[in-house]
């Protein structure tokens, strides 16, 4: 598969009163064309970061991208001034956000934010733009869209909304997607509809998907591969199967287990990851998840694992993988 | 939206109901009849000026007949000012006050929007401390202060401006500098901190997502926004202004309905306090009823108050 | 891709067997410590100590208070002047070492005049606030409360009166009433306590449906206890930041009605009156509006500092 976006060893952190908020430690992954990658952690994990410096849209400072790459179709978008990020920015990249009642300028019709992309990026006439406009709107599953064009946010419910967010991130047909929990705010019911909507849009337009979210519900209806993240780092990495099939890692294994399934066994009880994690201002010398970490031994707190693989796509990093592990355990 | 307006109309005329009421007979409820303190008139005479102000009537007849005369613009005659009608003195003194105030509104709203997107602009910088202390002490520093100061300091010592009077454009500098220090300093706050609620508004993120230009993204985006609580204090600043202007106007000798008002109030002419007391309450109720229609207008939002429902 | 990882593992040459013994919970390195937890009220008052203007500004009031009320005593005690002390050979003095601030045109010393001054205008700033807070916790307190049909009257009604300006109603009443310490206060009272009653009104109305409010009343609390014993003091801090920053405003107002003849009379004088006094000659003698002017200007600038400081502390939230 050829990748479109490749992250090397990424660093990112905050500058923060009483230190440096370490918040990516070391990112490695890419995505190939037409690919759905899921990002999966708990909150500040990192994992909006991540998303946001690829947009280059966290603010510097009190953001510092510390080391790395970010290979968006063979070019280091680290490299990239700001006039060459705004040509990217909407055009090859769309980004959707968390919360479609915020993300939305309330005093501006909801048509004119989908034509200000087009007009920006394709240099279309107000005219065309807002047929092109329209024409999303109904792609996008909004009925009665030459109406809702002159409407104003307000007037559109969550869930619509965030089609809106969708139509507008995809207007110029952009290679990569990033949504950034497109669906926590929204009802459940209405999640679905909105997970539906984006796998439609991939498969109309080929676009690659970064997802971010907490939730592997969303992950088992529409991804390909999985990235688990914690405190900061890629803790495990596998294709979608291979994460819910068999998990490697105790805090992926710690994720699944607290997640509701439909095969789950009458009685059988979630079970919640204990504790919270760590302060990034200091990150820990060893395992990040060592604290928190049912099977955790004494080299886990000294050192971080290195990755362990399984398969080409199959990666976890923790000691429990070491072979030295079960010598250590007999003893 | 029509609701929402004649919403807004309906209670400001109640209130304005309430005002001339209140006028009406609070100045009746004074001990003591108004020429008691003139020097001994003739009953003859004091037959004749009852029956002029008409007050040989009851008193819910002139109330009435007061209302009516009101409807039609008519603010009665002046007690010490002989055959002054005092919608005259209205007319004649209002276009200096209005000069004055429409001047001072325009200067308020451009320089406190300008200080004050400058100081979100620049969060924690030299120009966000700066403005921030100038406003505090256009705030605290009663208006009074500030034109004693700047007459003292410009006319008298420096020689830059006149001390005194309303004729021609150098005559405006220091009462509108005086009157807008408040209005400045409030409006700079004002946008100051829903500018920087706007900069970190989620829609700014989506709006740099989609690659818009800084620019663009500041005048479509954030300014528009951000602005929108400065149209809900036009209302109060005209307010502000309009009282001001009233001290003002006696400091810079400027002849205005504010100085005729001082003069009312000083020999007790109780019809041109009354008057310009309903005249100026008229005006300010006018001045926030725009307002809030003008916010209606600017912020889609609130059209949903108005009973189009979704 | 992630093959090239794998090079990366680190196996270090001294690793032992033991190294990889299960240790228990108690060995774990602890979680984060929790920061001792402090009542809101010390950890305002900490937010408070550390903004130096707030701070500065409270001490310049603390000062104008005690001057307020000393001041006059200390010229008297030194020089012997009082109050209407006046010496028509000494009128319109410069500041000098035996009248500090000068003297008026009528030769009486201006020092303990303007902190008499201050001392009216605080005492009328004050007592404006205090009737404000009354009728304002009040109204705004049964409106929050009772909500529905009451605060839709109560509300209009105070909204028809917010709506007339406030300073005519009070030119109006003065007129009416003759001014006099007492009467400036109700007329500044008339329309003020209005804001004071909306915010009681808006926090009271965000309280009310919180948990502690419903378990209180699920044990069968009457409304006057709710009201007083768990709403009020919870809607504190909004209080007392409205009351800092009225106590100028009404300082303002009465300063403004001193220029229509409306204000304190005459022999005793506020800081507005003495302004508006010495702005007839004030070009020639500077130093008679000078000091009054500087004090309510202080004085107004540390309220509105002070009020500013309080509110951050209390809500850290609004912080920008």
């Amino acid at each position: 598969m050829e990748p479109i976006l490749q992250i090397k060893d990424l660093h990112v952190s905050f500058q923060v009163k009483g230190g440096e908020v370490k918040a990516v430690r070391g990112m490695n992954f890419e995505v190939g064309k037409g690919e759905t990658v899921a990002i999966v952690g708990e909150s500040g994990s990192g994992k909006s970061v991540t998303a946001q410096t690829i947009m280059r849209l966290i603010p510097s400072p009190p953001s510092l991208i510390k080391q790395g790459e970010i290979l968006f179709q063979g070019q280091d978008l680290l490299k990239k001034n700001n006039k060459q990020m705004e040509a990217i920015r909407g055009k090859d990249i769309g980004m959707i956000f968390q919360d479609p009642m915020t993300s939305l300028n309330p005093t501006i019709k909801v048509g004119k934010q989908i034509t200000e992309v087009l007009i920006k990026h394709q240099k279309l006439s107000a005219g065309e733009a807002k047929n092109r406009a329209i024409e999303m709107l109904k792609m996008v599953g909004i009925k009665n869209a030459e109406a809702r064009f002159n409407q104003y946010p307000h007037e559109f419910s969550g869930g619509m909304r965030q089609r809106v967010m969708i139509a507008i991130a995809l207007a110029c047909r952009p290679s990569l997607l990033i949504a950034d929990e497109p669906t926590t705010a929204l009802d459940v019911t209405i999640q679905a509809q909105i997970m539906d909507v984006m796998k439609e849009m991939q498969q109309r337009l080929g676009t690659s998907i970064i997802l971010i979210t907490h939730d592997l519900g969303v992950v088992a209806g529409m991804c390909d591969r999985v990235i688990v993240m914690y405190a900061g780092e890629v803790v495990e990495t596998g294709t979608k199967w291979e994460i819910f099939k068999n998990p490697q890692h105790p805090y992926t294994k710690g994720l699944l287990r607290s997640m509701p399934r439909l095969d789950q066994k009458k009685g059988e009880p979630l079970i919640p990851i204990i504790g919270t994690p760590p302060d990034l201002i200091k990150p820990p010398l060893g395992c990040p998840f060592a604290a928190r970490c049912d099977q955790a031994m004494k080299i886990c707190e000294r050192i971080d694992p290195g990755a362990t693989v399984f398969s080409d796509t199959h990666m976890a990093r923790c000691w429990d993988l070491h072979p030295m592990a079960k010598e250590g355990q007999s003893s | 939206m029509a609701r929402y307006i004649a919403n807004k109309l309906f209670y400001t005329l109640i209130s304005l109901f309430i005002l001339i009421s209140a006028t009406f007979f609070l100045m009746k409820a004074i001990p003591g009849d108004p020429f008691m303190s003139e020097k001994k008139v003739p009953p003859a005479i004091q037959e004749r000026l009852y029956e002029q102000y008409g007050l040989n009537k009851p008193v819910y007849e002139q109330y009435f007949k007061y209302l009516g005369d009101i409807a039609q613009g008519d603010f009665g005659i002046s007690m010490k000012k002989i055959n002054q009608n005092v919608t005259d003195i209205i007319k004649d003194t209002f276009g200096a006050s209005l000069k004055l105030g429409l001047v001072s509104i325009v200067v308020s709203v451009i320089v406190g929007v300008a200080l004050g997107l400058l100081a979100a602009l620049y969060h924690r910088k030299l120009i966000d401390n700066v403005a921030m202390v100038l406003a505090v002490l256009g705030i605290a520093v009663p208006s009074f202060v500030v034109a004693s100061l700047l007459q003292f300091v410009f006319s008298s010592k420096l020689h830059w401006f006149p001390t005194m009077g309303f004729k021609g454009p150098m005559y405006y500098f220091l009462p509108v500098a005086a009157l807008s220090a408040q209005p400045i300093a409030f409006i700079a706050r004002l946008t100051r901190s829903s500018m920087l609620e706007v900069l970190h508004a989620d829609y700014i993120k989506t709006a740099k997502a989609k690659g818009l230009r800084w620019y663009a993204i500041l005048f479509r985006h954030v300014i528009r926004n951000g602005i929108l609580p400065v149209v809900t204090y036009l209302g109060p600043m005209t307010a502000n202004i309009v009282t001001g202007s009233v001290v003002i106007e006696q400091i810079f000798g400027i002849g205005g309905i504010g100085k005729q008002f001082v003069q009312a109030i000083t020999v007790r002419d109780y019809p041109v306090i009354m008057g310009i007391t309903i005249f100026y309450g008229a005006l300010l109720m006018i001045a926030r009823l725009v307002t809030d229609i003008a916010y209606g207008f600017v912020d889609p939002r609130i059209k949903l108050t108005g009973g189009k429902g979704d | 891709m992630e093959a090239n990882q794998s090079s990366g593992i680190s196996t270090p040459a001294d690793l032992k067997p033991d190294d990889f013994r299960k240790i228990g919970t108690d060995e774990k390195q602890a979680e984060i410590i929790q920061r001792e937890s402090i009542s809101s009220w010390r950890d305002a008052w900490q937010r408070l100590c550390t903004n130096k203007m707030a701070i500065t500004a409270l001490i310049v009031l603390l000062f104008i208070v005690i001057a307020a009320i000393v001041g006059p005593y200390i010229a008297k005690w030194v020089f012997n002047y009082n109050y209407y002390t006046n010496d028509l050979l000494n009128t319109n003095q410069r500041p000098s070492a035996e009248h500090w601030f000068g003297t008026d045109d009528l030769g009486r010393d201006m020092f303990v005049r303007t902190w008499m001054g201050a001392r009216i205008s605080l005492i009328v700033g004050l007592a404006a606030a205090m009737i404000d807070l009354f009728i304002g916790v009040i109204y705004g307190g049964v409106m929050g409360y009772f909500g529905g049909r009451v605060d839709s009257i109560m509300n209009k009604f105070s909204e028809i009166l917010y709506a007339i300006p406030y300073l005519l109603v009070t030119i109006l009443l003065l007129v009416v009433m003759e001014p006099s310490l007492p009467t400036i206060i109700i007329a500044l009272t008339i329309t003020g306590w209005i804001n004071m009653s909306w915010i009681v009104r808006g926090e009271i109305m965000q309280l009310k449906n919180r948990e502690f409010v419903l378990a209180s009343r699920s044990m069968g609390a009457g409304s006057g206890r709710l009201l007083f014993r768990h709403l009020l003091p919870n809607a504190v801090g909004p209080i007392i930041v409205t009351v800092t920053l009225s106590v100028p405003n009404a300082i303002f107002a009465e300063a403004f009605l001193s220029f229509l003849g409306l204000g304190v009379q005459a022999p005793v004088a506020s800081l507005g009156s003495m302004i508006n006094d010495a702005l007839t000659g004030w070009l020639y003698y500077p130093w008679r509006m000078l000091f009054p002017a500087i004090v309510i200007s202080l004085t107004m600038l540390a309220f509105n500092i002070f009020g500013d400081g309080l509110r951050d502390a209390l809500d850290p939230k609004l912080k920008k």
